[in-house]
């Protein structure tokens, strides 16, 4: 297979008018929340990916477990739910809250998360006057250890050109409206520094297990772009 | 450099797309490009800011036209030809040239994922001094330089305040260009949205920035 990096560029080119076609078969889709436009993607990227695999791997470079494995951590192992629990549990300990505001890196460590991507933490606390919302305007720095690998909204073009400069707008996107005396404050990732941000514990929590509070934290609002509701829809909690 | 990746404060590029239980990788040859990307870091032929470089000069049309991984395929791409490991011509046909050398043996997956849970921490333990002080106003230097940055464009020039100093950092202008580490302060900076974006910004809302001593002059 003879192929150019021209080649691979009029492929993707051709892959985005398949994607454009497709946006216009699910704009229903689109407005109820259930993109999956840039799920069309033609065979070809498949096929290169795994043309270059088989290099690597014959070189000596790769060792396909070891591929395997770390898929599957960043499929399993690592995600939100991570955060959750680090927020939950500075919700339920005022001692942990002030250590993880201090010292986020070691705070979060005391609950077995750390690594790639999240080795230098900070912890923004939204307040009744201070709103946080993260954002990497230059590429897709995330904290991967409690948020694991992030949504593709995140790394998309929309967010991160607008979040700087029309904060209030994008979070209304979110269906999240922030009154004016609200200060919205907007992290931009530009170094190697990640943030997470602890939402304000909802009103009517009080009394829930640290496993129920972290039943009601979601991803968003670790970002910043939503806040954490009393009950999750059909939740128990 | 002034690229399409510096996203911020640009308008019109259409609606955020959320989408509703989102998988990790919405493609199997998603994941592999990441996990092949980070197996092939542990060479240490290139630096993470050499790989957001790389992923910067993707060409601006298709920048904006892929998708996140297949940039993450093309920067994977460059960095393996242009640092050696292995040929164009090896990409192009997925076989190993007749008679190329084989750099083995590859992370086995319990070092790979021990690597990652390590973490590869851009703070250096140096005596850098520290060139401003909690508190100090600050302006964002006008600088445009052609290599890789991590100041933004919509930053540039501005006066904002230091709110942290976040300690001493591996400098990615020139680490990204295999020039040295550089290792200098990077603080938390502080400035107005309205000193950012004019009178259309609500006076109290605010944009924090990491920002490296050499991105920065007193104001």
């Amino acid at each position: 297979m003879k192929t150019t990096r021209r080649d691979f560029l009029t492929t993707a080119a051709t892959a985005a008018g398949a994607a454009a076609t497709g946006n216009l078969a699910h704009a229903q889709d689109h407005e109820s929340g259930h993109s999956h436009a840039h799920q069309v993607v033609p065979s070809d990227p498949a096929l290169r990916v795994k043309s270059l695999e088989s290099l690597l791997v014959e070189k000596g470079l790769v060792d396909r477990a070891a591929l395997d494995a770390l898929i599957d951590t960043y499929e399993h192992k690592v995600g939100p739910r991570n955060g959750a629990q680090v927020v939950a549990r500075a919700w339920a300990d005022p001692a942990y809250k002030q250590r993880l505001l201090m010292d986020a890196d070691k705070a979060i460590a005391e609950l077995g998360y750390g690594g790639m991507q999240g080795e230098h933490m900070v912890v923004v606390e939204n307040t009744p006057t201070v709103h946080n919302m993260v954002v990497c305007t230059l590429c897709s720095c995330y904290p991967w250890p409690v948020l694991g690998l992030p949504p593709v909204w995140y790394k998309s073009a929309p967010y991160r050109s607008r979040s700087v400069i029309d904060p209030r707008g994008v979070l209304r996107e979110f269906g999240t409206e922030i009154s004016e005396d609200v200060e919205v404050r907007v992290w931009d990732s530009t170094a190697e520094v990640r943030y997470l941000v602890l939402p304000e514990r909802p009103s009517g929590a009080e009394g829930l297990t640290e496993d129920a509070l972290a039943a009601l934290v979601t991803r968003d609002s670790m970002i910043g772009v939503a806040r954490v509701l009393p009950r999750r829809e059909g939740g128990a909690a | 450099m002034n690229g399409v990746h510096d996203m911020g404060g640009m308008q019109d590029m259409g609606p955020i797309q959320k989408e509703k239980n989102e998988p990790v990788f919405h493609h199997p040859w998603e994941g592999r490009v990441f996990a092949m990307y980070r197996a092939t870091g542990a060479w240490r032929k290139w630096n993470i800011d050499a790989a957001r470089y790389a992923r910067e000069l993707i060409p601006p049309a298709d920048y904006l036209r892929m998708s996140y991984y297949e940039k993450w395929y093309e920067g994977l791409v460059s960095l393996l030809t242009e640092r050696s490991l292995v040929t164009r011509a090896e990409v192009d046909s997925g076989r190993p040239a007749h008679g190329s050398s084989k750099l083995t043996p590859p992370l086995t997956p319990k070092e790979l994922l021990d690597s990652v849970a390590k973490g590869a921490p851009a703070k250096r333990d140096v005596p850098v001094p520290a060139r401003f002080q909690r508190g100090q106003s600050i302006r964002a230097r006008n600088i445009n330089p052609v290599g890789h940055t991590r100041l933004p464009r919509y930053a540039r020039g501005k006066v904002g305040t230091i709110d942290r100093d976040y300690g001493v950092f591996v400098f990615p202008d020139s680490n990204a260009l295999f020039l040295g580490e550089n290792p200098q302060h990077v603080y938390s900076v502080r400035f107005s949205a309205r000193e950012l974006w004019g009178e259309q910004a609500k006076p109290q809302d605010t944009v924090y920035l990491s920002m490296w001593d050499d991105y920065l002059e007193p104001a």
